[in-house]
């Protein structure tokens, strides 16, 4: 089976694989790229574990080919950081105690970023109905949603200064 | 080895010379969120997958002589954020709006929903009730169709070898015409509709209904246009006497099954309660305008 | 040194960022399918269709003719295991059952029974091979339910199980493995004084773990049969353990690497996969990798039973219960092994009884073979009888609180299954929720409240911990237990505490089999107890050693040397005027004074204190669909000491929104053929994020004085309240009791409307 030559921007880096055509973005980040922070739950877009941001939207890599990456702008949980210096969502869900076993936790980390990014003042119910397609089974979401409102909170902060 | 050819062809033409030419299963791919499930899982195995997102006439949307032209593949984030579509259509917007979660939204799209041709379809009930066509590219050129005769059965539609969907036509709404779509879910959010309903109304300026349409979803193989409860709304106001017509009709019409998702008995209930619900929306909105 | 008074400590209590923090934050944390070695296989597992069948034959040439497949394995490569040799060390599992759950032996006991596994060099391929594996089948009839399968006609799945606890044992083969009984007193005479008397019938459903992260693993095996596994699961040397006996190995051959892991909650406390890699790997020479899929998950690993559960109470009119009777149905799966023990022994665990009487009853049927849940079995046996404990109250016109109250079990209560509380917080936890604006704060239309309480013994078992002093005068801590929750940091601040040091230069290290000594699984509320004790123990060893450098360096006797705040002081004015030597400097010349300065324990924890707690949950129910909204919640619980608060209201959060999912909408969906039809997470649904308020917690803190810091266990009390809580609180908002699970709109509905037309006709 011939493999797809594709180019792509991950984490503001230029990046060509060769990939099957039957596998998602999500088998090309891990199993080509060993980009494991992206993680598989369930590989039917129900749990949110996979989530990336593909052209400014957040997406579940898991239901898109790694075909389709061509030419397009991919955020993964390994581009949220600058270096050492953490995202404020991920600074509070590390205050905030908002992960357990951690493995949905950069599923959760992307699509709150990306929340933020288009909503930065988003009440608890936004957040909750935003964040509904990411499935935590060790923290019952309180403490997720709380760092996401206080990531909120301190961003909104130093935009303002 | 079974083979898979993808392809992302950039014109219509071009994709449908694919669909028509391929000697085994072509499937047309949009957001994937149906597809890629399908695929993962092996319930579909098709030997030519053609995404249609590298074509510009399928994605945004533009308004033209009395009518919102939709790209059949653009995702639901971009009919989210279109202000004009949202506040002529809110009931449509709505419907593709409560499709799965953030991430499926910035994907899946209308032909991808209606094309699926599952009966619990979100966006589907609001299209149908807004009397939106859609445009079939095919080997013989173009053509439309009303929504509603795309989806022949669960999983089927009436599409032809070597045709696809490449736009929806949604006419502007009357003046005091308005829509609403409600579906019920046991969550709040992540789940299959168990039952959809969508409500049309056309107000006078007393607040009468002169027309309706009321399409269930969820409750039958397609999508039901149920004309006893449009009729039960026509030359009514939204009173007790008109909700409880209404819904005795909507649970009339209804044809559903028993599965994992609900019982018979269950959804024809709440398809009269969600009737009733939509119809109210539906009024106070059309009201307002 | 005493660590039980709250006031001394300076690091236990406080909330630092766990030390794995960034990692997972990041994505940098390595889980179970984040693993790749050299020349790595692909493995995937063959699973029969048939909920019931005998395996006639397999023929697995096609699939080991594809390009790409270096090895293909049945039953045909794995040892049996006698019947004698079935259990090892004190783990609870059969091992020879659990051999024949990982690989079928003969019979494919239920769909998703793992057949035969092939390793290829790519998935695709693998997936390809596993279609040219041919097996006939000869389909027998199948029994999914708990009662119709304890029937005579069952179809029986085990010709050697004959049902044991019953007198005469049986002649013929059952479904029902075992029988068992709690008593104490008389519970017909405790009956025959009863004022008022309620007997209801409760049933549950199976429900999953439903942990995000799938189970996987690495194994590579050598041509000398030195092995490698690396995994995710709850206990790397349980890993070891089982999958040495599984194949047939020397445990010492083996080498289990602990994988950061994704959420266990007890499934996890067995393996699955990796007998099956191992097999894979010594046949093809490579390492291969095996990661179910979510399919997977749910169609051939344990959930929890399904149950019936009848409960009988009897009181007199000032609410005084006289006798309380359960009788247990636990669904065990394929295999024997329902929680059902447990179920009986925590059911009525929280009230002084003077006649009690549970019976339980373990019963085979075509399911997967049941694993741990939370609290193994105490959810079930609890929603039964806190539910109908609200009826009694109903019936007596009591409080439902008050109730509790009048009947709590307390110091110096002997439950029926044989121990005598002492230094338990129930009443406490009671007093709490009394004390809460939530309970008496207003409700609207359509709303309603529920009380409810829950029990869980806690394990203590083994540990090792291992505490080096660096050169540098940091601090490693090497411990043996898998980090579900946060426990790693719990470790490094119990350790920092006794030393008196900064909890930033103590490190943690959860430790492979080869790093640290045997360690008992992480699961039964364990770790922090009996980790921590481990550690804590072995952090004094190294401080009485520490003690002895300095009365080395400064020439005294080590009973003259004091220790304080990561420093040595000389006892006493008499002991001399030493200045005093800190950590760093004693690290320093550690090689001078006698070599490294380290510590190892292993222990067998005793006294691990029970957990109970009490909730009350609000709920809004919409009457014309059967839909429940969770409004607000309450946990309340004897949380012993909170070494890290924050990661003790975490396992109390969590804990509650599995109990509300397991009340409201998850369930085991089967057709007609005994086939799974919800096998994913669209139709097997857990709570989302929407569908959850703020779960405020409340930790009550009565130290068990049986561990250093008055830590008790906390992971599994919190899922054993919910149910009852929302069925109580359903019942308050509408009336309508439902005994059920899950309370579905569906079911809610149904019962509304069977009741409205009544109504009307009332009116």
């Amino acid at each position: 089976m011939a493999k797809h030559h594709v180019s792509t921007i991950i984490n503001g880096e230029p990046v060509e694989f060769l990939c099957e055509p039957q596998q998602t973005l999500l088998d090309v980040l891990r199993d080509e790229l060993n980009l494991t922070g992206s993680k598989e739950g369930c590989s039917s877009g129900d749990c949110g574990a996979c989530t990336v941001i593909v052209d400014g939207k957040i997406a579940c890599s898991c239901l898109m080919l790694g075909a389709e990456a061509e030419g397009r702008k991919i955020q993964t949980v390994e581009g949220i950081a600058q270096g050492d210096h953490l995202h404020p969502v991920q600074q509070k869900f590390l205050e905030h105690a908002a992960l357990q076993c951690g493995f949905c936790t950069p599923g959760f980390i992307v699509a709150a970023k990306a929340l933020l990014d288009e909503n930065p003042d988003p009440t608890e119910e936004e957040t909750r109905y935003w964040l509904a397609g990411n499935l935590c089974r060790c923290t019952g979401y309180d403490k997720i949603i709380r760092a996401v409102l206080d990531a909120a909170s301190v961003m909104r902060q130093e935009a303002g200064r | 080895m079974p083979t898979l050819n993808f392809t992302a062809p950039t014109t219509v033409d071009e994709a449908v010379k694919i669909l028509a030419g391929s000697s085994g299963m072509a499937k047309v791919l949009a957001g994937g969120t149906d597809l890629l499930v399908q695929l993962r899982s092996g319930r579909t195995r098709p030997d030519v997958i053609v995404d249609t997102k590298r074509i510009p006439e399928m994605i945004g949307i533009r308004e033209e002589a009395g009518r919102f032209v939709i790209g059949a593949s653009t995702p639901g984030t971009m009919l989210f954020e279109n202000k004009a579509l949202t506040q002529a259509w809110p009931g449509i917007v709505e419907g593709m709006d409560l499709i799965g979660s953030e991430q499926i939204q910035g994907r899946a799209s209308l032909a991808g929903n209606l094309c699926n041709a599952s009966p619990a379809a979100d966006s589907v009930p609001a299209l149908i009730a807004a009397r939106a066509t859609c445009v079939i590219a095919g080997p013989g050129g173009r053509r439309e169709a009303p929504v509603e005769a795309i989806v022949t059965g669960p999983g089927r539609t009436s599409l032809a070898k070597g045709e696809f969907l490449v736009a929806f036509h949604v006419p502007k709404p009357k003046p005091h015409q308005a829509d609403a779509y409600l579906r019920f879910i046991p969550r709040t959010e992540m789940d299959i509709a168990v039952v959809g309903c969508a409500v049309n109304v056309t107000l006078d300026t007393s607040g009468q209904c002169t027309d309706a349409r009321v399409v269930l979803g969820a409750v039958a193989p397609t999508q039901i246009i149920c004309e006893a409860s449009a009729k039960a709304l026509i030359g009514h106001r939204l009173d007790e006497a008109t909700l409880a017509a209404l819904d005795a009709a909507a649970g009339k019409a209804c044809n559903p099954i028993s599965d994992k998702r609900g019982t018979i008995e269950y959804r024809i209930k709440v398809a009269g309660v969600l009737a009733r619900r939509a119809a109210a929306i539906a009024f106070e909105r059309a009201g307002a305008r | 040194m005493s660590f039980l008074d709250k006031a001394d400590l300076k690091v236990v209590g406080t909330r630092p960022i766990r030390p794995d923090g960034v990692d997972k934050v990041t994505g940098r944390a390595n889980f179970g399918a984040d693993m790749t070695m050299p020349g790595m296989l692909w493995g995937k597992i063959k699973r029969s269709p048939h909920a019931h069948a005998r395996i006639v034959s397999i023929n697995t040439d096609r699939a080991m003719a594809l390009a790409g497949v270096k090895a293909v394995t049945t039953r045909a490569d794995f040892p049996d295991i006698a019947p004698s040799r079935a259990f090892i060390g004190a783990a609870p599992a059969n091992l020879r059952d659990l051999s024949r759950n990982c690989m079928a032996k003969g019979k494919a006991l239920y769909e998703g029974h793992a057949v035969a596994a092939v390793a290829a060099v790519s998935p695709a391929i693998a997936e390809q091979a596993l279609e040219l594996i041919e097996v006939e089948y000869e389909v027998l009839p199948h029994v999914m339910d708990v009662e119709a399968a304890m029937a005579p006609d069952a179809p029986v799945l085990l010709d050697d199980i004959f049902t044991s606890g019953v007198e005469p044992k049986p002649t013929k083969a059952s479904n029902v493995a075992k029988m068992v009984r709690f008593a104490k007193g008389d519970v017909e005479a405790g009956f025959a004084e009863a004022d008022v008397v309620v007997e209801r019938r409760y049933t549950t459903q199976p429900v999953h773990q439903a942990y995000i992260e799938p189970h996987a693993c690495v194994v590579s095996v050598g041509p000398d049969g030195q092995c490698t596994i690396w995994s995710s699961s709850q206990g790397q040397f349980m890993v070891r353990g089982y999958t040495a006996r599984i194949v047939g190995a020397d445990i010492a051959d083996i080498r289990a690497i602990p994988a950061e892991i994704g959420g266990g909650f007890g499934g996890k406390t067995i393996v699955y996969l990796e007998p099956i890699a191992y097999m894979l790997s010594k046949k093809s020479g490579r390492a291969v990798k095996i990661v179910m899929s979510r399919e997977e998950v749910f169609r051939a690993t344990g959930p929890t039973s399904g149950a019936v559960v009848e409960v009988k109470l009897g009181a007199k009119k000032d609410g005084r219960l006289t006798a309380a009777k359960a009788v247990l149905k636990y669904q065990s799966g394929a295999f024997p092994g329902s929680p059902v023990n447990q179920g009986c022994m925590c059911a009525f665990a929280s009230y002084d009884l003077p006649n009690v009487e549970t019976v339980g009853y373990d019963v085979l049927s075509n399911r997967p073979k049941v694993a741990a849940y939370r609290a193994p079995g105490s959810p079930i046996s609890a929603f039964g009888v806190e539910s109908c404990l609200n009826e009694l109250a109903g019936e007596l016109g009591i409080d439902p609180l008050a109730l509790r109250e009048m009947n709590g079990a307390k110091d110096g209560t002997k439950a029926a299954h044989g121990p005598t509380w002492v230094n338990i917080g129930y009443l406490k936890t009671l007093e709490a929720a009394r004390g809460t604006e939530h309970l008496n704060a207003k409700l609207g239309p359509n709303q309603g409240r529920g009380v409810a309480c829950g029990f869980w013994h806690n394990a203590g078992g083994e540990s090792s911990a291992a505490v080096h002093v660096n050169e540098d005068g940091t601090v490693t801590v090497t411990e043996g237990h898998p980090d579900i929750g946060g426990s790693r940091a719990s470790m490094a601040m119990m350790v920092a505490e006794v030393l008196g040091v900064p909890f930033a230069s103590v490190r943690p290290v959860v430790g492979d089999t080869t790093a640290i000594g045997f360690s008992a699984s992480t699961g039964g509320s364990r770790v922090t107890f009996a980790g921590g004790m481990a550690v804590t123990q072995a952090t004094q060893k190294v401080v009485e050693e520490l003690k002895k450098r300095a009365a080395v360096t400064w020439d005294i006797s080590p009973e003259a040397v004091e220790w304080k705040d990561g420093k040595a002081f000389p006892a006493g004015p008499n002991a001399g005027g030493f200045e005093p030597l800190p950590l760093e400097e004693l690290a320093a010349k550690s090689a001078r004074t006698g070599g490294p300065i380290s510590a190892e324990v292993q222990i067998n924890a005793q006294g691990q204190g029970p957990g109970f707690a009490t909730h009350i949950c609000d709920v809004e129910v919409d009457r014309e669909t059967g839909h429940v909204k969770i409004l607000r919640y309450t946990a309340i619980q004897d949380v012993g000491r909170a070494i890290h608060p924050s990661y003790v209201e975490g396992q109390m959060q969590g804990g509650v929104a599995q109990g509300v999912g397991w009340a409201l909408n998850e369930e085991y969906i089967y057709d007609k053929d005994g086939k799974l039809e919800n096998a994913g997470f669209l139709d097997y649904r857990v709570p989302v994020a929407s569908d959850m308020p703020m779960i405020e917690t409340i930790m009550v803190e009565v130290p068990n004085p049986r561990h250093p810091f008055g830590a008790r266990g906390v992971g599994e009390v919190p899922i054993v309240p919910p149910m009852a809580a929302v069925a109580n609180a359903i019942a308050d908002a509408t009336g309508i009791r439902l005994r059920d699970l899950p309370m579905s709109p569906p079911r809610l509905l149904a019962a509304l409307d069977r009741v409205a037309p009544m109504r009307q006709a009332a009116e």
